[in-house]
C-alpha cells in the first residue's frame, strides 16, 4: 500500500512537470498500408513545433514538444489505444492527425471528445467526417472527398465524357470518394454506368475488369491506391482492351504510376490536393533543409495543422483545448495579416499584441463548414509517360 | 444478326474465356502441388502458397541476372529460362526444411492434424525469408512481347465492336501448364519411381514391405512439389505481378480447387482448378453487353444482369466447395477425405 502511494506521488510529480512544456500529439499511421506516407508528415509537424517551440514567444516562453503515436491506419483500435495514451499518459494539448479516415473518426469518438481534446487531421479525407458531431474539436487541413468529387466531375464534364464506369477500393475512403462522386457527376449530368468495389491485395482482377468492361464507358474512374489494388485494375483493364482513359484521384497519382504504365496510360487524368501558392514553394525550401521532401502527399498539410493549433493557442492565450479550440477558424480565415511558412515567430508576435493574422501556410489553408480545408486541387494528365500539371481549382 | 453473335463470342472470349483458362491452369498446377503432398506425405501443405512465392523470388532474382548478362528470350519472358534455377533452389529449400522439420513428425508418426500445425510455423519462416530477401512490394518481371494478340489488332483485322487480347504470358500459363501435367502423369504411371510414389500413396506398408525407399520417395516428391509451386508462381506472377502478400493469399483458392476435385487425385486438381476459376469469373460477370448483342433489341437488359458483386467471387469458391464437402466428401474426383 506504502509502495503504491508513493508511486502515485512520484507519478503525480512526474505530471506536474509534464505540463511544465506544451506537449502536442503527432498520431498518424507510421506502420500499415501508409506507412510511406507517414514520414514526411509526421517530420512537417516537427517542423512546425520546433519553429514555434525556438521562436520562445508562444504563451510568454513556452516551449511546445512533439509526441509520437501510432495509428496504423486500418486498426481502430490500435489508434484509439495510441489516442489514449497520448492524451492520458502524456498529457497533449491538442493532436495531429489522425492519418486515415477510419482511425481518425475511431480515435475523434473515443478519445478526443471523452476528453476535450482538439485533432486535427492533415489527411483524413472522408466526406463521413463532415457531419460527425464533434463538439467544436475536430478539424483537418485535408479537404473532403465531398469536395474532389465535385472536382472531379466538373473536370469530366469540361472534357466532354458524359458516361464513366467506377471501381473503389473496398475501405472507407474508396467507398466515400465513389459515393460522393456519383452524385456530384449525376447532378453535372453524367451517367455512372457501375460503380463496383475492389479488394486490395488480390492479383487477379479479371472478374472485376470483366464486369466494368459490360457495364461500359468512355473512361474508368479508379479511385483507389496505386501500391494496390489500382494498379492491378488498370493493368487488367489495359490487356483486355476494355479502358484506355483512366480518371484518378489523389490516391492513384503518384511516381508508381508511370514507372507501372509509362506511356500506356497517355490521356487520363486526375486530381490531388495541391496549390501553386508561393507557401507551397517557401515550405518546400524549408523542408529539404530540415532533411525530408517537402513536395509529399499530405505533408503540407501536416505543417498547417501543427501551426494552426499552436496559433490557436496563442490566440486564446492558453494550451486547454476549451479555450483555443474557437480560435482555429479564426486564425485559419481572415481577415488579418497573411501568414506563410516560416513566419510563425512573427505571427506569434502579432498575436501576442492582439492583433489578427490569416494563416495561409503551405497549403494555401482556408477552413470552411465545421473546419476543413477548402480545397486548392492540382489538376493532372499522363503525356508521353510523365505525370503533367494542367491547372489548379 | 450473325455480326451480333461474332461480337458476343468475341465480348465472352476476351472477358471470361481467356482470363478464367489462363486463371484456371494457374490454380490447377498449384493444387496439383497441394494434392501431391496430401497424397504421398499424408498432410495438408498450408506454406504451399509462400513455397510458390520463394520460387518466383528466385526466379525473379535469376531473370535479373540473366537481363543483367544480356541474356533474354527474346519474344519469350527471359523468366523462362531463369525457371531451372528457380526450381533447384526451391527444391533445396524443401528437402532442407524436410530434413530439419518433417522428418522428425513423420518418424514419430505424427497425425496429419500435426504435420499441417507444423507446416503453419513453416508457412511463417518461409514468409519471413521471402519479405527479408526480396521485400513486400510489387516486382515486375515480364519482358518479351507481351501480346499474342492485341484489342486493338484484333479490332482492325476483324471490323468486329469488341476487341480480343491474349497476352503472351496467358498463351505460356495454358501451354506450360499442359506440358507439366502431361509429363507428371507419364512421370506417375509409366516410370518405376513415379509407380513406387502411387504405392507408397495407396498403402505405406505394403510399399515398405516391398522394398521402397520411403526416404527416397518423400524426396522426390517435394522436388516434384517444389518444380509444380515454382512453375504455377513464376507464370503467376508473369501474368499479373509478384508480391508476396498475394502469394499467401492464393492459398485459399488453390486449396479450394485441390479439395472440390478430391485431395489426392491429380486429375480432380485440374478440373478442380477450373472449376473454381470459371465459376470466380463467370457468376461475377455482367452479362449486359453479351445479352445485348444476342437478344433482340427491345429484349436487351437495362440492368447489368450481374449474378453477384465482383467482391463476392471468393465466396463463389467457398460456397462450391461447401456443396462438393456436403454432397460428396471426397470430392469430384474420390480423393481422399479431409
Amino acid at each position: 500500500m506504502k509502495s503504491l502511494l508513493s508511486a502515485s506521488a512520484v507519478l503525480a510529480l512526474l505530471a506536474g512537470t509534464a505540463q511544465a512544456e506544451v506537449k502536442l500529439g503527432v498520431l498518424l499511421g507510421f506502420t500499415g498500408p501508409l506507412e510511406s506516407v507517414a514520414g514526411p508528415i509526421a517530420s512537417a509537424a516537427e517542423m512546425a513545433i520546433a519553429e514555434v517551440s525556438d521562436s520562445g514567444k508562444l504563451l510568454d516562453g513556452e516551449t511546445v514538444a512533439p509526441v509520437r503515436g501510432d495509428s496504423t491506419c486500418i486498426d481502430a483500435s490500435a489508434a484509439t489505444a495510441a489516442g489514449e495514451r497520448l492524451v492520458t499518459s502524456d498529457g497533449v494539448a491538442g493532436i495531429v492527425g489522425a492519418m486515415c479516415s477510419g482511425a481518425t473518426g475511431a480515435v475523434l469518438a473515443n478519445v478526443a471528445i471523452p476528453n476535450g481534446v482538439v485533432m486535427i487531421s492533415p489527411s483524413a479525407t472522408s466526406p463521413g467526417l463532415t457531419t460527425v458531431e464533434d463538439n467544436g474539436l475536430f478539424f483537418r487541413t485535408a479537404p473532403s472527398d465531398a469536395r474532389q468529387s465535385v472536382v472531379m466531375a466538373d473536370i469530366l464534364t469540361e472534357r466532354g465524357l458524359s458516361e464513366v464506369a467506377v471501381t473503389y477500393t473496398n475501405n472507407d475512403y474508396g467507398k466515400g470518394l465513389a459515393d460522393s462522386f456519383g452524385t456530384a457527376f449525376e447532378e453535372a449530368g453524367g451517367t455512372v454506368t457501375i460503380s463496383a468495389p475492389h479488394d486490395d491485395g488480390k492479383g487477379d482482377y479479371s472478374a472485376e475488369v470483366g464486369a466494368l468492361a459490360a457495364a461500359g464507358g468512355e473512361a474508368l474512374v479508379v479511385a483507389g491506391y496505386v501500391d494496390e489494388g489500382g494498379s492491378g485494375i488498370i493493368q487488367a483493364a489495359l490487356d483486355t482492351g476494355a479502358f484506355d482513359t483512366f480518371i484518378l484521384p489523389d490516391g492513384m497519382v503518384a511516381p508508381a504510376l508511370t514507372e507501372n504504365f509509362g506511356d500506356a496510360i497517355d490521356g487520363s487524368f486526375g486530381q490531388l490536393p495541391g496549390s501553386d501558392s508561393e507557401g507551397g514553394g517557401d515550405f518546400e525550401t524549408l523542408a529539404s533543409a530540415a532533411g525530408f521532401d517537402g513536395a509529399a502527399v499530405y505533408a503540407k498539410e501536416g505543417y498547417d495543422a501543427a501551426a494552426l493549433i499552436l496559433l490557436a493557442m496563442q490566440a486564446a492565450g492558453s494550451a486547454d483545448a476549451s479555450d483555443y479550440k474557437e480560435k482555429i477558424i479564426e486564425v485559419a480565415n481572415e481577415p488579418g495579416e497573411k501568414i506563410y511558412p516560416g513566419e510563425l515567430a512573427k505571427a506569434l508576435e502579432i498575436l501576442a499584441e492582439g492583433g489578427d493574422i490569416d494563416y495561409v501556410g503551405a497549403s494555401d489553408v482556408e477552413l470552411i463548414g465545421p473546419g476543413e480545408a477548402s480545397g486548392r486541387f492540382r489538376e493532372v494528365e499522363i503525356e508521353g509517360g510523365e505525370i503533367t500539371t494542367v491547372g489548379y481549382r | 444478326m450473325l455480326l451480333d453473335l461474332l461480337n458476343a463470342l468475341v465480348a465472352l472470349t476476351n472477358f471470361v474465356i481467356v482470363p478464367a483458362t489462363a486463371y484456371g491452369a494457374q490454380l490447377a498446377l498449384g493444387a496439383l502441388g497441394v494434392t501431391l503432398t496430401v497424397a504421398v506425405l499424408r498432410f495438408t501443405n498450408v506454406a504451399h502458397g509462400d513455397t510458390m512465392a520463394f520460387g518466383t523470388m528466385v526466379t525473379i532474382l535469376a531473370t535479373w541476372g540473366l537481363q543483367a548478362l544480356g541474356i533474354t528470350a527474346g519474344p519469350l519472358p527471359t523468366a523462362l529460362l531463369a525457371l531451372p534455377v528457380g526450381v533447384a533452389a526451391t527444391a533445396g529449400l524443401l528437402l532442407a526444411t524436410d530434413r530439419l522439420v518433417y522428418r522428425f513428425y513423420r518418424q514419430q508418426r505424427a497425425s496429419s492434424a500435426v504435420l499441417l500445425i507444423v507446416s503453419i510455423g513453416v508457412m511463417f519462416v518461409m514468409n519471413g525469408l521471402v519479405r527479408f530477401i526480396i521485400g513486400v512490394d510489387d516486382q515486375r518481371f515480364d519482358d518479351g512481347t507481351r501480346f499474342l494478340v492485341s484489342a486493338r489488332d484484333f479490332k482492325a483485322w476483324s471490323g468486329l465492336d469488341e476487341g480480343l487480347a491474349i497476352k503472351t504470358s496467358q498463351g505460356i500459363t495454358v501451354l506450360t501448364a499442359a506440358v507439366v501435367m502431361i509429363a507428371l502423369f507419364w512421370f506417375l504411371n509409366r516410370t518405376r519411381t513415379g509407380k513406387s510414389m502411387r504405392a507408397f500413396a495407396d498403402n505405406r506398408d505394403l510399399a515398405l514391405l516391398s522394398g521402397i525407399d520411403p526416404e527416397r520417395v518423400v524426396a522426390i516428391t517435394w522436388i516434384l512439389v517444389a518444380a509444380l509451386a515454382t512453375i504455377a508462381g513464376t507464370l503467376y506472377g508473369l501474368d499479373k505481378s509478384f508480391k508476396p502478400f498475394t502469394y499467401f493469399q492464393l492459398l485459399l483458392p488453390i486449396f479450394a480447387a485441390a479439395i472440390v476435385g478430391g485431395l489426392g487425385s491429380p486429375v480432380g486438381a485440374i478440373a478442380g482448378g477450373f472449376i473454381i476459376s470459371f465459376s470466380e469469373v463467370a457468376l461475377t460477370y455482367a452479362w449486359k453487353k453479351v445479352l445485348g448483342y444476342l437478344l433482340p433489341l427491345g429484349l436487351a437488359p437495362d440492368g447489368l444482369a450481374q449474378l453477384l458483386g465482383t467482391e463476392y467471387k471468393h465466396a463463389v469458391s467457398f460456397i462450391i466447395l461447401v456443396l462438393v464437402l456436403l454432397i460428396k466428401p471426397t470430392g469430384l474426383f474420390k480423393g481422399t477425405s479431409t
